[in-house]
């Protein structure tokens, strides 16, 4: 028998790890990996919920989060590829054009 | 009490494949233990009883998204990173603002939550159900989804072509025809 | 039943003219734009005319009411005219004698610049003047009032690019409107005590209150602040300043306004509100006063003028004087009475000084010129016989006038001996003045330039430095052309006859005005506003006073023959031995400059300092720019945040949400 406050704490300290990452890390792909991992945080507390209520759209939701993942990762990654063909680095430091 | 343990085996492991991603310097490192993040993750949906889900991160997730991500590396030869001066804000603000609100929840949830325990496998979700959910509760965000993964496809195709090469095709197109 | 005698087209009739002229004039010819002035105040004339014609079958007072205008709760204000035997001498003097000044305009006038905006400024002023005259309440004699100081200031700076035309102009607006402050509050506390400021109600009212006979009550103070409206419209003391300034303008804006009409405006105002004035003894002195005195200050500095408008405008003052002696001695029909003759004969010595300064070219220092009666016979009669009306010798206009004024200020219950001392001494130096101005001006030798100038054509308009922009030298010193002269002869006729009609009838003809409409009288109102027929218990006999005054007269005449024909190096000998009085009062009493040190030079910097400066510089602009300049400087350290740079936007996210997460916690667990 596990608490569910465990699940969500849990589910907390990826989301945490995510936010870390995203701040501290400076290749662009790394980064989108902690969005990644955000987001899978986000889907445990997701299934956790659903056990918790027995209200199964909480697992539908999860598989919603998944395919727009995916969509994302997708296109996030074609971008930055385009983005390393004309900067020609992937440290997120440099690509700062738009600042004023 | 076996279930106890269980979540807490592949919670800890969950939690190393994160920081091990964040300790890392090499990308490839850092997909590598995501994707050991996604595999305990999917076991501790097993535990609370999702099957469908767990199965499909790991085969979507695991197997799809974070192949993608290798492939990237691994197409931009990306190297170790570089130490620069990032911005002090995110340094300032940013990890103390995570660690607070973190803090805050954890403490919520442990002192005030008035959940109780979860059963092993309490919620069944076996693929037929979420089947008859997906096509009858929530069909239109699921036909939405689908043309959203449309657009990232023929958006990924475009962004990720070499310059110019959309075009050429193209042309040499109204030219063989006009 | 009274016919409907459309009193309300006599203003009207000008200021359509002044409209016309004044829009559509620089397209007309000279011949259309007097066409339609002469016209429109000539019809304005006639139809004066013809109401007095009719006078005798009017009953009086005859109230037209054209519209309302204000009503405000109980308060209410009608556009009403109010014809009774007061307004109508003014009605005639101002259509009459501004008729005249019109005819001799266009004349004057004819090779000015302008012209049309000078009869549209002339047509203008007679409107607001017989607004002034023919008003029903106070309000809208108060716009007349100030009326009448706008077409005084447009017409006085007519040449307005001349600095000391403009300065002038300015001047007049200014010190009137010092004036019209007094006359303001004065209509405060009519409205606020009396509920109305028509005249029949608040004659009504004041008529059922006593007389207040020691200390200052509500009369006295509404009294007083007539008083000093008056002074400001009627050039006295200490409001007189802008008058001499004033003759910067053309000479018959001088006849017209600064010697005719719209200075009478404050004695036709007094005379009106008489009722006030009978029951308020304490203000009747301070208008006595103030007029013994401006009249004899008046004076003494027209002694020493030496440019002919000069003298013509502190004679002005003086005489003005006079007219308040008469109110303020509750002798309102004789300073009305003085009101007209001075008219006619003041505005005739004014366009008579005209024609004079016409006919040597500009010039207007009487030390520059002399022996004119040769060259200019027909200005020199008519001028001659302006001068002895102001002399008051007898018979001509003056005498009557001015012999009762003096009379009554010794023998009225409120006069003294000390009034009709001054008067008496001022009328000698006013014959002495005039007199001077006579010998200088026509007889002697000539001292002038402009007989050598005989082929000299020059343009008309100014010439910088010139004392008078009107001047175009052609042909040495010649006589006015006749549309000049015709008004000059009618004004010399009117100021010989102009006074038999005698002081006796003229009190009859007026004493319904004066004791005006006002029903239940008790025994002792009815004496104390009847004082002019009640002589006080005195020694000397009107005859004996008269044989004074113009004793008086002909010494003047005498000691200016003695000093400017016989010994002409007299006045030098004795402005020497004088010495520095002497010198005080040539320069006027150095009053001007102790005005600009007292009051314009303190206003002008505290303005400078504190509203300039310190409000508007300061503050003001201060908060705006420092707004302006904050909002760039916030945005200046704001813009910082769009750094482009992807992780501090993450980090702001990461902060803000944890704000949120944290308000949310605590908003949850209260």
């Amino acid at each position: 028998m596990v608490p569910l406050s465990y699940y969500l704490v849990l589910s907390g300290i990826l989301f945490a790890c995510g936010v870390t990452g995203f701040l501290i890390k400076r290749n662009i792909i790394t980064i989108f990996m902690s969005i990644e991992l955000m987001l899978n945080g986000v889907n445990l507390s997701f299934v956790a919920f659903a056990a918790q209520w027995h209200a199964l759209s909480g697992q539908v939701f999860v598989f919603f989060v998944m395919v727009v993942a995916a969509a994302e990762s997708a296109v996030g990654l074609a971008i930055i590829i385009a983005v390393y063909r004309t900067r020609e680095t992937l440290n997120v430091d440099r690509v700062n054009l738009l600042k004023l | 009490m076996l279930h106890l343990l269980v979540f807490s085996v592949f919670g800890l492991v969950c939690v190393a494949g994160a920081v091990n991603l964040l300790v890392q310097r090499h990308p490839i490192n850092s997909a590598l233990s995501l994707v050991v993040v996604m595999g305990s993750l999917a076991v501790e949906y097993l535990l609370l009883g999702a099957e469908f889900v767990a199965a499909v991160q790991v085969i979507v997730y695991a197997g799809a998204i974070m192949v993608l991500f290798v492939f990237v590396i691994m197409l931009l030869n990306a190297g170790e990173e570089e130490r620069t001066n990032g911005s002090r804000v995110a340094m300032l603000f940013g990890i103390p603002g995570m660690l607070i609100g973190s803090v805050l929840v954890a403490w919520v949830l442990l002192e005030h939550s008035g959940t109780g325990n979860v059963a092993t496998g309490a919620l069944p979700g076996p693929p037929k159900v979420i089947g008859w959910l997906l096509f009858h509760d929530f069909l239109l965000p699921f036909e939405v989804t689908s043309v959203l993964v449309l657009i990232a496809i023929m958006g990924a195709v475009v962004l990720a072509s070499h310059p110019g090469s959309v075009e050429q095709r193209s042309t040499q197109q109204d030219k063989r025809e006009g | 039943m009274t016919p409907n005698l459309h009193l309300w087209l006599i203003p009207v009739l000008p200021l359509v003219g002044a409209a016309l002229n004044g829009l559509f004039g620089k397209r007309f010819s000279r011949q259309t734009i007097s066409a339609i002035a002469l016209g429109f105040s000539g019809a304005a004339l006639v139809m004066a005319l013809w109401i007095a014609a009719q006078f005798s079958s009017l009953t009086l007072p005859c109230i037209e009411t054209l519209a309302t205008w204000i009503r405000a709760g109980d308060f209410q204000v009608d556009f009403a005219f109010y014809l009774d035997q007061l307004s109508l001498v003014m009605l005639l003097v101002v259509t009459g004698v501004g008729f005249l000044i019109h005819i001799y305009s266009v004349g004057y006038m004819w090779e000015e610049g302008g012209f049309y905006r000078f009869f549209s400024y002339l047509n203008l002023f007679m409107f607001f003047m017989l607004t002034l005259a023919l008003a029903s309440n106070y309000l809208l004699m108060f716009i007349g009032w100030e009326g009448v100081g706008l077409a005084s200031y447009l017409l006085i700076g007519f040449w307005f690019t001349k600095d000391s035309a403009a300065s002038a102009g300015k001047k007049a607006f200014i010190v009137n409107r010092i004036g019209d402050f007094g006359f303001l509050i004065a209509l405060f506390l009519m409205i606020k005590h009396f509920g109305s400021l028509n005249f029949e109600q608040v004659f009504r009212i004041v008529s059922g209150l006593p007389a207040e006979a020691t200390g200052a009550g509500l009369l006295t103070a509404i009294g007083l602040l007539l008083m000093v409206g008056a002074a400001g419209k009627s050039a006295q003391l200490p409001l007189y300043v802008w008058l001499p300034d004033a003759m910067e303008g053309p000479t018959p804006v001088s006849a017209l306004i600064h010697a005719a009409t719209m200075v009478t405006a404050g004695v036709y105002m007094v005379a009106r509100s008489h009722v006030v004035f009978d029951r308020a003894p304490q203000a009747l002195m301070v208008v006595a006063i103030v007029g013994t005195l401006t009249a004899l200050f008046a004076a003494t500095i027209g002694v020493c003028q030496t440019d002919i408008k000069k003298v013509l405008a502190y004679s002005t003052i003086s005489q003005l004087g006079y007219m308040f002696i008469g109110c303020g001695v509750a002798a309102y029909s004789a300073g009305i009475f003085h009101l007209m003759t001075h008219a006619f004969f003041k505005g005739l010595l004014f366009l008579a000084a005209g024609s004079v300064i016409h006919a040597v070219g500009g010039e207007q220092d009487m030390r520059r010129m002399g022996g004119l009666r040769h060259h200019i016979p027909w200005t020199f009669w008519t001028m001659t016989a302006a001068t002895f009306a102001i002399a008051g010798f007898p018979p001509f206009a003056g005498f009557f006038s001015k012999d009762a004024i003096l009379w009554q200020a010794y023998s009225s219950p409120y006069g003294s001996w000390v009034y009709w001392a001054i008067g008496v001494f001022t009328a000698f130096l006013t014959s002495f003045y005039m007199f001077r101005l006579w010998f200088l001006t026509f007889f002697g030798e000539y001292r002038g330039e402009a007989a050598a100038s005989e082929h000299v054509h020059l343009a008309g308009g100014s010439r910088a430095g010139a004392p008078a922009p009107h001047e175009h030298g052609h042909g040495g010193i010649h006589e006015s052309p006749k549309v000049m002269l015709i008004p000059l002869v009618i004004l010399a006729i009117l100021s010989v006859c102009g006074g038999w009609v005698g002081s006796e009838r003229f009190d009859k003809f007026l004493a319904p005005a004066l004791h005006s409409g006002v029903t239940a009288y008790s025994p002792e109102q009815a004496a104390a506003a009847t004082p002019a027929s009640e002589p006080r218990e005195h020694g000397a006999s009107e005859g004996l006073l008269t044989s004074i005054s113009i004793l008086a007269a002909v010494s003047g005449l005498f000691l200016a023959w003695l000093l400017y024909q016989r010994r002409p190096q007299l006045p030098q000998e004795i402005a020497h031995a004088l010495g520095s009085f002497y010198d005080a009062v040539v320069h006027k009493y150095y009053v001007d400059e102790i005005y600009a040190a007292v009051f314009v030079k303190p206003l002008i910097d505290g303005s400078t300092r504190i509203l300039w400066h310190g409000i508007d510089r300061d503050v003001i602009d201060a908060t705006l720019d420092n707004s302006a300049e904050g909002a760039r400087e916030v945005s200046d350290a704001m813009r910082h945040m769009q750094s482009g740079n992807l992780r501090s936007y993450a980090g702001w996210i990461a902060a803000g949400a944890a704000v949120v997460i944290a308000y949310m916690i605590w908003m949850g667990t209260r």
